[in-house]
């Protein structure tokens, strides 16, 4: 029975269940002298009747989703060929691997005896194992829905019981970011220590040569330079720099101008439009930048004769940091409005009445006022453009180049994570745990940029509040 | 030395003053010149670079379908489809099926007397028989046959290629479905409009340029298109297959609608996951929670969500879903509930400002009737907070669309063809699609590229004009 289909059964399955509890609950009332002598509304009766069947029935089902993958291949293993259960675990992983081939029919040539046994085993003892699952839920499903069927009488508080519930469920929900924050910490710090096992820790953080490719091969030991981050954080602030030169004083007087001086029809075109921008999805951004921008400058820095004097590619990092600092623009720009417009007017209002411009209230009246809202939204622009991915891996290069040129090929730490983990190659390589390395970085960095700026905009608002 | 007075002072200053305020003002329109100009070039450019992959190019040829360069039996093949009349059009996919041939047979036993009689052979083994044949047919030797009549000049074996490669790969595949489809086109000579090369087609396309593009093209190649051109046997056409087929490595039969389907099975999971969970989330922290430490813990939390890369999102699904779980590589489920973690924030955020937008009488009212406070929230606080929420929903919907470096993660970057058909095939999403085609080395696929974004763009813009008008159309003011 497939999953899709044991669902939907489970589904009306409920339905019954909660329609006989409201009913059984109703029939008992009519004892008691009708449905306002019960405890609760007669749905609580029902709903609880659901929850008595339901709970049991879904940590079954999603234990046996957990482990019958598991117990299907630990059976089929036993029953593979002595001198393959002794090979080893790899071996027993190949075996297996070709063996699902053949279960898809996607496997090439004649497969040898033994795995067209096992990928038959497998089969069956899939459809087994589904058969046994939906006859196990179903017999678990009508005894505990019974229990709760024959539990109900009058008295009993649903109400209470069914609200609880109702609140430990948006508990639950309400916890799963502290898991997701959980998993990422777990999965990142765990690969990262493996990772740092075998290159030690202050080689990946002061190490000037970043060539994993060296310690692709399995024979070949780890050399400890190959893992020198240096080149992918300088690379990183490179295109960083050159993105926040665009983005803070566009998006900053761009906010300035709209909040102070525009009329209110060309704020109100202006603004959507300037935050199509923000909604543009980066790997249009990444495609823009690889084709269009990247070939520009690199003719027009060759045009200026400047390659007589310094390296000039089509990946150069001043194509990637100018196409991030657009897309940064309007972030940068909503959240100068936001504070621009959060300066007190009496404050403009007052030194307007001493005489000064229109340009000087800004300058020396509610850019000082908002400083440290500006320099949150700031930190948090910096935060976006470290974190940033598909342009610099559409657009910026490859190769590990520790240049301060802009007109040059640099890599970041985005681009390299991507690179290490879209090929294909054994998970614990160290070339895999590096990713999981440079993640951790990105992950702390971008969390105590966040973490500064929204102390430094919360603490400001505060002040004028 | 005469003292100035301040009004003097101030009346010396003021040019310059006013000087400085122009020059600022002049800063701020250049700011937003700059940000329009950007959103301006950008869409000229993928517009005007992505318009041509609507259209694909044609070539006429006249295609012999003679049965004996084919390798067919015509008799089969009108045998074929005289029993698909009666059967109907299941046959072909049945046959496949040995356990199905049983009950095929009883059911086209009229037809058994004359298989044998004709074939001599069962009915089912005739019918197979057919399909092998259709299979092994050599579709591609007689457009090859059709290119030389058309060109009889060409002898050399290496110009013959050339001329060869002008068609795409694909026409032989559509000669292959017309057969199957019709078995009396055996035997005739068709005019019929092939689907040309990409190499042709991009040529054509440039051809108004000022320099047209060679690319690719050999001189003889461009001497045959230019023949075809002048009697008009090369023809535009709306391009139905950019629409209809998965990816390919041949740009001209390459197709989005794989990529659609798993962006529609990805966003699927993701929408079904996140609303609810975000919507409950929403609900305790507004309605239930106490503030302590704990529910600050989750506040810091879901608030530091939204801001951590979306990078990190893909290693926390490849340690986590794939490594951990050991879910499957590629397919949409997984994808899916990396992107619900990746928008629960939005959606949590959202629907607590909804939620909170609710005002608080609403709440006495209902209190004050007796409610309990579970039907409070579900009777009269939801309701009320729902259009909020679908707006907030949508959004995080179309952020989660245009997403790709999670998914490159989690392995949904793999070279796949066919067309997804649930959330538990391998699939790419139309981002990645993008990501993929964009570097590919032919220029067809430039165009297609941008064509894939215009139509990226267009989902985008719908989806956001559909929150603005739930916004305007749903939402309360109090």
């Amino acid at each position: 029975m497939s999953s899709t289909l044991l669902l939907a059964l489970m589904f009306v399955g409920f339905i019954t269940i909660y329609k006989l509890g409201r009913s059984r609950s109703l029939a008992l009332a009519t004892n008691v002298g009708g449905a306002r002598y019960l405890n609760s509304l007669p749905f609580y009766y029902g709903m609880i009747t659901v929850l008595w069947a339901a709970i049991p029935a879904l940590i079954l089902l999603g234990l046996w989703y957990a482990f019958d993958d598991a117990v299907i291949q630990a059976i089929v293993v036993q029953h593979l060929p002595a001198e393959i259960r002794e090979a080893g675990n790899t071996e027993i992983g190949l075996v297996l691997n070709k063996v699902r081939l053949i279960i898809d029919n996607q496997f090439l040539g004649e497969p040898p005896e033994y795995m067209t046994v096992a990928a038959a085993e497998i089969n069956k003892l899939t459809t087994l194992s589904s058969n046994l699952l939906a006859a196990l839920i179903f017999l678990l499903m009508s005894v505990s829905a019974s229990v709760g069927y024959f539990r109900i009488h009058p008295q009993m508080k649903a109400r209470l019981f069914v609200e609880n519930w109702f609140k430990l469920a948006l508990l639950i929900c309400s916890m799963i970011a502290i898991f997701t924050t959980l998993g990422i910490v777990l999965s990142v710090l765990l690969e990262s220590i493996k990772f740092f096992r075998s290159v030690p820790i202050t080689e990946f953080l002061f190490g000037l040569e970043w060539s994993p490719q060296n310690a692709m091969r399995a024979d070949q030991v780890v050399g400890s330079s190959s893992f020198g981050a240096i080149p992918l954080f300088a690379g990183t602030l490179l295109i960083a720099f050159i993105s926040m030169l665009i983005a803070v004083p566009v998006g900053l007087m761009s906010a300035i101008y709209l909040a102070d001086y525009a009329p209110t029809k060309v704020r109100s075109t202006v603004k959507p439009l300037l935050e199509i921008l923000a909604g543009i999805p980066t790997v249009v951004y990444g495609f823009f930048a690889a084709l269009t921008v990247a070939p520009m400058i690199r003719d027009l820095a060759i045009g200026m004769g400047l390659d007589n004097y310094m390296t000039v590619t089509s990946e150069s990092a001043l194509a990637v940091g100018l196409i991030m600092g657009v897309m940064i623009v309007p972030f940068v720009s909503s959240l100068s409005d936001d504070v621009i417009n959060a300066v007190p007017q009496s404050l403009r209002d007052g030194a307007l009445a001493l005489g000064a411009t229109k340009s000087e209230v800004v300058k020396q009246v509610v850019i000082p006022a908002a400083l440290p809202g500006i320099v949150g939204g700031f930190l948090l622009a910096v935060s976006r453009a470290i974190g940033e991915t598909m342009i610099v891996v559409m657009a910026a290069g490859l190769a590990a180049n520790l240049t301060a040129n802009p007109l040059d090929a640099v890599t970041t730490v985005t681009v390299q994570i991507v690179t290490l983990l879209t090929g294909d190659q054994e998970f614990d390589s160290p070339k895999t745990l590096a990713a999981f390395a440079l993640g951790l970085m990105l992950f702390v960095v971008t969390l105590a940029l966040n973490y500064i700026a929204l102390h430094v905009v919360k603490k400001y608002r505060e002040q004028y509040e | 030395m005469n003292k100035i007075s301040t009004t003097e002072q101030v009346q010396r200053s003021l040019k310059k003053r006013y000087r400085a305020e122009k020059r600022f003002r002049m800063y701020g329109v250049t700011s937003i010149v700059i940000g329009l100009l950007a959103l301006l070039l950008l869409f000229t450019e993928i517009i005007s670079k992505g318009v041509g992959a609507f259209k694909q190019h044609y070539v006429s040829l006249e295609i012999n379908f003679d049965a004996d360069d084919l390798g067919l039996d015509a008799d089969l093949f009108t045998f074929f489809d005289a029993v698909r009349e009666d059967y109907g059009n299941k046959l072909h996919s049945e046959l496949k099926i040995a356990d199905q041939h049983a009950t095929m047979a009883e059911a086209l036993s009229e037809f058994e007397a004359q298989a044998q009689r004709d074939f001599g052979m069962t009915v089912i083994d005739a019918l197979q028989a057919r399909e092998q044949q259709l299979a092994d047919a050599n579709f591609t030797g007689i457009i090859r046959n059709s290119l030389r009549e058309r060109f009889p000049s060409v002898k050399s074996r290496r110009d013959r290629r050339a001329l060869y490669s002008l068609v795409s790969v694909g026409a032989s595949f559509d000669l292959r479905d017309r057969v199957n489809a019709d078995a009396s086109l055996i035997g005739t000579t068709q005019k019929l409009w092939l689907l040309a090369d990409d190499d042709l087609d991009t040529y054509v396309k440039s051809l108004n340029d000022s320099e047209p593009f060679i690319g690719r093209l050999k001189e003889n190649q461009v001497e045959f298109i230019s023949s075809w051109l002048e009697k008009n046997e090369i023809d535009a056409r709306f391009n139905t297959i950019f629409f209809t087929s998965g990816d390919s490595s041949e740009p001209e039969q390459a197709g989005i609608l794989g990529a659609v389907m798993g962006t529609f099975f990805t966003l699927l999971v993701t929408l079904i996951l996140s609303f609810p969970v975000g919507v409950a989330a929403a609900i305790y922290l507004e309605e239930y929670a106490t503030k302590n430490k704990f529910t600050d813990f989750i506040e810091v939390n879901i608030n530091n969500l939204a801001a951590v890369p979306s990078v990190i999102f893909g290693l926390l699904g490849l340690a986590i879903f794939l490594n951990f779980f050991g879910m499957t590589r590629s397919v949409p489920l997984v994808g899916g509930m990396v992107l619900t973690l990746m928008t629960l924030p939005t959606i949590i955020i959202s629907s607590r400002a909804a939620i909170t937008s609710v005002p608080p009488s609403i709440r006495e009212a209902a209190l004050g009737m007796g409610a309990s406070r579970m039907q409070t929230i579900l009777h009269h606080v939801l309701p009320l907070a729902m259009p909020g929420m679908l707006t907030g929903a949508i959004i995080g919907m179309a952020r989660a669309l245009g997403e790709t470096a999670p998914l490159l993660m989690i392995g949904m970057v793999a070279f796949i063809a066919e067309v997804p058909s649930s959330w538990n095939d391998a699939a790419t999403v139309l981002p990645v699609q993008i990501y993929l085609w964009a570097d590919s080395p032919e220029r067809a696929f430039v165009e297609r590229t941008s064509a894939a974004i215009m139509v990226l763009l267009a989902f985008l813009i719908m989806m956001n004009g559909l929150a603005i008008y739930l916004r305007k159309r749903l939402e309360r003011r109090w």
